[in-house]
């Protein structure tokens, strides 16, 4: 597959329209594994990566999934297409930024991609629209049992699977959702939420991962742990964490309606009226006004299936995707206003908002 | 760079260790070293030497250049897991054992994996505990009446006991059964 297929090609979880989708945005479940006989990717030489690349590459791409995929090494993309592989969370930053001898393969869907010699010589990651985290990790622990048939991956009987890291140690497993919590954010409980989490070792970060910034009230949770617990176990608890986030994100949303209507309606309205007409947008701003505006949605004030271009205009106006659409490379104002072009166009055929299913029925006000 | 004990003499030896999960870095000159008796290069306790040096019988390596223990596969020392945090290779973990325990501890309050083991490797020991922790999380998930999680526990059970390969396991056994008579 070629590079402009994929991106011509939305990848399937951008609509994000699996189970629990109102909250849930994405699953996605990543292992780490490395080949015996070989220094991993931050310490070995770039010949001992080509190496290491020239034994797992051919492997990777004879997996079932991986046909007709999408295979490339770092060196031979651009700025701009390494940089889209990014802002759909395809390959990592740190990745993105490797020189000779690591590669990414991915299948035609976008939702196995596996890189190889990022920190680890394979980094392996299934990504699904929703909460499906058990079924992201099956999926993904098939790909490894076929792998470990050809590939002698390092693991040790106390240690489980050796990592680069020692904080990857033992399953090599990081399962993480990514939620948007716009009701828990409006009334100030956001931060609560994130400690809690802390408290019972999960990490709590943005929407690009370490060290970024929560926009479009986004937020995703993680296991810290990877050492002394079971796959199984762990993705158990993350789920079952999830499943109390939502709930308070119901919760809040219920509570806001009902107790401040006026704020909801305004904050939703003023997004939409904004994303509309507006001729420069920059990139969080734009962000936050569309985690409005899906709120929206999921309120009610547009149609359910509306969520979808919301959803797919969250990734399509990142820096890079623009200038993909441009064909050239543009600068920070020029990024602005064709954002905002893009976002008029894409809301132009979006009916009214309709906020009766938020005010409340006025008989009732006068009783 | 100037002694750690006497403060006068430049360090000729360079000592590096994990010990509850925080690295430690001391740097002695040849006479210190030796007055500690700095002289086994597998075990050695540098908090116990700085603390009371005369009974910890301890340490390490001498040369003149900063040299310490490094990995036989790949040439990584512990200076350099310290200035990256990550291990060289595989077979450093087993290089570059001691302490580690105290830093997996602090990392992931578990120091022994219990989870996926590939195929080849699988013991009927270790294909056991997975078997119990995975019955553990069925058990759970009935009695808080999750049913659609008890299936999927139920469908893990079913494909671990399935995706085994008998072979190997059988293999692993005899030894096993060797090692722990
Ligand atoms: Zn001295
Ligand atoms: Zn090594």
């Amino acid at each position: 597959m070629k590079f402009e297929t994929l991106l011509r090609k939305p990848a399937e979880w951008m609509r994000s329209t699996g189970p629990s989708h109102e909250i849930v945005s994405t699953s996605r479940v990543r292992l780490a594994r490395n080949i015996t006989g070989h220094p991993f990717p931050g310490w070995g030489k770039h010949q001992e990566r080509l190496a290491v690349m020239g034994i797992i590459r051919p492997i990777v791409e004879q997996l079932p999934e991986m046909r007709d995929s999408f295979s490339e090494e770092m060196t031979s993309l651009n700025a701009i297409q390494k940089q889209v592989l990014v802002e759909r969370h395809l390959v990592s930053r740190e990745h993105a930024a490797k020189g000779p001898g690591c590669a990414t393969v991915m299948n035609r869907q976008q939702t196995v991609s596996i890189m190889i010699n990022e920190e680890d010589h394979l980094r392996m990651q299934a990504l699904r629209p929703g909460l499906q985290l058990r079924a992201a990790f099956e999926q993904l622990s098939g790909i490894d049992s076929v792998l470990e048939q050809k590939l002698d991956f390092a693991f040790d009987e106390n240690y489980g699977y050796l990592t680069s890291c020692p904080t990857n140690l033992g399953t090599g497993m990081r399962a993480s959702a990514m939620l948007h919590l716009p009701g828990l954010v409006l009334s100030e409980q956001i931060g609560q939420t994130i400690q809690g989490a802390n408290r019972i070792g999960l990490a709590v970060r943005g929407l690009y991962g370490e060290g970024t910034e929560a926009l479009a009230n986004l937020f995703q949770i993680s296991n810290q742990a990877t050492l002394g617990r079971s796959e199984e176990a762990i993705i158990d608890h993350l789920e079952t964490v999830i499943q109390d986030i939502m709930e308070s994100e119901r919760n809040a949303r219920f509570r806001l309606v009902e107790e401040k209507p006026a704020m909801i309606m305004d904050q939703v309205g003023r997004a939409f009226a904004i994303l509309r007409y507006a001729h420069t947008l920059p990139s969080k701003e734009a962000l936050n006004l569309l985690s409005l505006t899906r709120l929206g949605c999921d309120l009610g004030v547009f149609a359910p299936e509306d969520a979808e271009i919301v959803n797919l205009l969250l990734t399509e106006i990142q820096p890079a995707h623009l200038q993909v659409e441009a064909k050239r490379r543009l600068s920070a104002e020029e990024r602005d206003s064709l954002r905002a072009e893009i976002i008029r166009r894409n809301l132009k055929n979006l009916p009214e908002p309709d906020f009766n299913g938020i005010v409340p029925p006025r008989d009732s006000e006068h009783e | 760079m100037k002694c750690d004990v006497c403060q006068q003499k430049e360090a000729s030896i360079f000592l590096t260790q994990i010990a509850e999960g925080k690295m430690h870095k001391v740097n002695l000159c040849d006479s210190c070293a030796q007055e500690k008796g700095v002289t086994n290069p597998t075990g050695f306790g540098l908090t116990e030497m700085l603390g009371d040096a005369a009974a910890a019988g301890t340490v390490v390596k001498r040369t003149t250049s900063p040299t310490e223990r490094t990995c036989p596969d790949c040439g990584f020392s512990q200076s350099d897991f310290k200035k990256t945090g990550r291990f060289g290779c595989s077979t450093c973990y087993q290089v570059f054992s001691d302490g580690l325990d105290a830093l997996l501890e602090a990392m992931h309050k578990h120091t022994r994996h219990r989870g996926k083991v590939p195929a080849r490797l699988a013991s009927t020991k270790n294909m056991q505990e997975r078997l119990n922790e995975l019955e553990e999380g069925l058990q759970a998930c009935i009695g808080s009446q999750n049913f659609e999680k008890a299936a999927w526990y139920r469908d893990q059970i079913a494909r671990l006991k399935e995706d085994t390969p008998v072979a190997p396991a059988a293999q692993a056994m005899s030894q096993e059964g060797a090692e722990e008579l």
